[in-house]
């Protein structure tokens, strides 16, 4: 016990400032009110889908949950069910393998829901294009409010784009 | 030339990788196969291609692991019902191998599992799409997917179905449980979900061109790919890159094995309730993934090897810097390690969990480190040392027990040993270029095998005068995720996260 004391009062707080929203990453006219908005501000539930990507988008929100970033300082925390959450976050270019889950999934997260798209694959359909077997980007499947391109993109951009979608921006 | 382990006639192929080609009947596969497992040969990967434009039929493909090297097996299949005997009943790993290639080529093992593996409701059974005359962008309307699970019955039996999407941020399998209780009487997977049609995608693509989809075959192994696919390429070519360079992918891929192993370490820590290791150790990756952008570019290394070469070159204070940061995490590191060692909470949890004894994980094939956890001993690095690893003498780590605890100990100590790598790498760099002109479009073969931090990766390239005509990318998971289902017997449903996240499989590396 003494050694994990000694080892988390050597660490101390690493956590850094978290990013501001960006207008510039939303995809179009945000769906939702204001008001409602204002309501998620500070207790966002997540779920995240990876519907087809190469893992490497994962790993960048693996790392988002580092203490670097401590996305739980701000209410943002991740759920088990999309019956918890409020916002999916979406990775992969769709594989038509993934489809109908992706699908089926949006469907079981109660309104009023937000979705972010994160990658180039998310934004794109990336190097992995459209074919027999990918659908392309996330917004072919279902609707996108907001997407962060990037291959992967920094913890930092995906923090962003979260912060983002729940921001009721200039509207 | 005649093989030393086996009696038939080979090829070798070009480059540092000791590699033979042959081409053997299809009357001779069992009988070759038969002879290689007494050898103690190991079944690398299984694929097939469609020769028809060059004037053939299709073809079934074997790499097979021998002592004296890589031996790639062509065999020649009918145009007309290309059918072959099966080889899953002497070597396991190759079932789901051949029901992909049936899959994607309509070539048909012989007296096998018939089961789809890679299909699902894309497209339907009589349409390949790995066949030359298949379009690429064809969309067919979703079929309907039925998937014969075993079922276990029995009193007080019944069957968890859990995913494709999962509950924590991971990638998308299905996995069915069939439980007593809390007990795991049988674990069947079902994957595929993430098959987004890579390989034909390479086949629209140059040899410069692929190196870029090959880097996002599995992003965390991204390194272990792009050096694969460029060694391929530069076979294939002829082309010998620098030595300056060979160095330089030495660093980067040890840089991804000591990132993988020590998310993974956090992530085992989590998931025994030992959240102070989660955070320690997702705080250390973080920093090696910002001295990676710092010095190479890309906080994954992505695209930092290309056919040739590398893309960056490593300066003197970048070095040094990077030798720095390994010095003070090296010291973090052991103190981690003593405070799991000494954490009764989390040794009790990890010892005799989801154990793979050495004698299974001999027969199926386990691999990468998490076969070197269940005592089977080989690592590319060791058993074929070409440059940079070959002045190095690098360790085999390896255990016996092959339980979670196991595969801890075993990453713990390769962080260790690829910290003492990359430092005698950075110390003795070797001047001069990093980037060799890649030599003429050629229609030849080339094979890139590499040592990634999760397994054996292997990409099998073939050209048409400087065009992709077939890449094979084969991930270690393939041969591992079977023994993840063995590995969970007898075992409570709540260790199944800890005992998944210990072999940490690639679901996008084995989709495809």
């Amino acid at each position: 016990m003494y050694q994990i004391l000694k080892q988390i009062a050597k660490t101390g707080i690493v956590t850094e400032t978290s990013p501001a929203p960006d207008e510039a990453l939303r995809t179009s006219a945000q769906r939702l009110g204001e008001v409602i908005l204002k309501h998620f501000g500070r207790a966002l539930a997540i779920r995240h889908v990876d519907a087809g990507s190469c893992n490497g988008c994962e790993l960048e929100i693996h790392a988002m949950n580092s203490p670097f970033y401590n996305p739980e300082q701000l209410g943002i925390k991740f759920v088990a069910s999309p019956r918890h959450a409020d916002l999916l976050l979406v990775t992969g270019p769709v594989s038509r393998n993934m489809e109908t889950a992706l699908r089926r999934t949006w469907e079981a997260t109660p309104d009023p829901k937000l979705v972010v798209a994160i990658g180039d694959c998310g934004c794109t359909g990336g190097i992995f294009g459209e074919s027999y077997a990918s659908c392309g980007r996330v917004s072919n499947v279902i609707p996108v409010d907001v997407a962060v391109p990037g291959c992967p993109p920094t913890p930092a951009a995906i923090l962003q784009g979260i912060l983002t979608a729940i921001d009721p921006g200039r509207r | 030339m005649k093989l030393k382990d086996l009696p038939i006639e080979v090829e070798p192929l070009a480059g540092a990788m000791p590699a033979f080609r042959a081409s053997v009947p299809t009357s001779g596969l069992r009988e070759l196969c038969a002879q290689a497992r007494a050898r103690k040969a190991r079944l690398v990967a299984l694929w097939g291609s469609d020769e028809t434009r060059r004037g053939a039929g299709y073809a079934l493909h074997l790499a097979l692991a021998l002592p004296s090297g890589l031996l790639w097996v062509s065999l020649p299949l009918a145009r007309k019902d290309p059918r072959y005997p099966g080889i899953a009943d002497i070597y396991p790993a190759a079932n789901r191998m051949q029901r992909a290639c049936a899959d994607l080529l309509g070539i048909c093992p012989d007296g096998a599992d018939t089961r789809k593996w890679l299909r699902h409701g894309a497209w339907p059974g009589d349409a390949f799409p790995l066949r030359k005359d298949f379009d690429s962008s064809a969309r067919f309307p979703q079929q309907a997917d039925r998937y014969p699970f075993v079922t276990v019955a029995g009193e007080g039996v019944h069957e968890i179905p859990v995913g494709p999407v999962h509950a924590g941020t991971i990638e998308p399998g299905h996995f069915r449980f069939s439980i007593v209780g809390e007990k795991i009487l049988r674990l069947e997977e079902r994957l595929g979900y993430k098959h987004k049609g890579i390989e034909k995608r390479f086949e629209s693509m140059t040899l410069e061109e692929g190196a870029k989809l090959a880097g996002r075959i599995s992003g965390d192994s991204t390194v272990a790919y792009a050096w694969a696919y460029a060694m391929a390429a530069e076979s294939a070519t002829g082309t010998e890159p620098p030595r300056r360079a060979l160095a330089l992918r030495g660093i980067l891929l040890e840089l991804e094995r000591i990132a993988n192993h020590l998310g993974d370490l956090g992530y085992l820590a989590n998931d025994v309730a030992l959240s102070f290791g989660f955070f320690q150790f997702s705080r250390l990756k973080e920093k090696l993934l910002r001295t990676n952008a710092r010095l190479f570019g890309h906080r994954y290394l992505m695209d930092a090897i290309v056919p040739g070469g590398v893309a960056r070159d490593l300066a003197r204070a970048g070095a040094e810097d990077l030798v720095a940061h390994l010095d003070a995490m090296r010291h973090e590191v052991v103190t981690l390690q003593s405070i799991y060692d000494e954490h009764a909470g989390a040794q009790d949890r990890f010892i005799m969990t989801g154990q793979v004894l050495p004698e299974l994980a001999e027969r199926m094939g386990l691999n990468g480190f998490a076969g070197r956890a269940s005592g089977v001993k080989h690592d590319l690095r060791v058993d074929y040392p070409i440059p940079p690893y070959q002045q190095l003498d690098p360790v085999l780590i390896s255990h016996t027990r092959g339980d979670v605890a196991a595969r801890v100990l075993v990453r713990f100590e390769e962080v260790f040993e690829s910290m003492r790598l990359i430092r005698a790498l950075v110390q003795d760099l070797p001047p001069g270029e990093i980037r060799s002109a890649m030599r003429g479009p050629t229609s030849a073969g080339g094979v890139g095998w590499i040592e990634g931090w999760r397994g054996e990766v292997l990409i099998a390239l073939e050209t048409d005068a400087g065009r992709i005509h077939r890449a094979h990318a084969h991930d270690p998971s393939w041969e591992n995720w079977p023994l993840l289902e063995h590995a969970v017997h007898g075992n409570i449903v709540p260790d199944f996260p800890l005992i998944n996240k210990s072999f940490n499989l690639s679901y996008s590396g084995q989709d495809l």
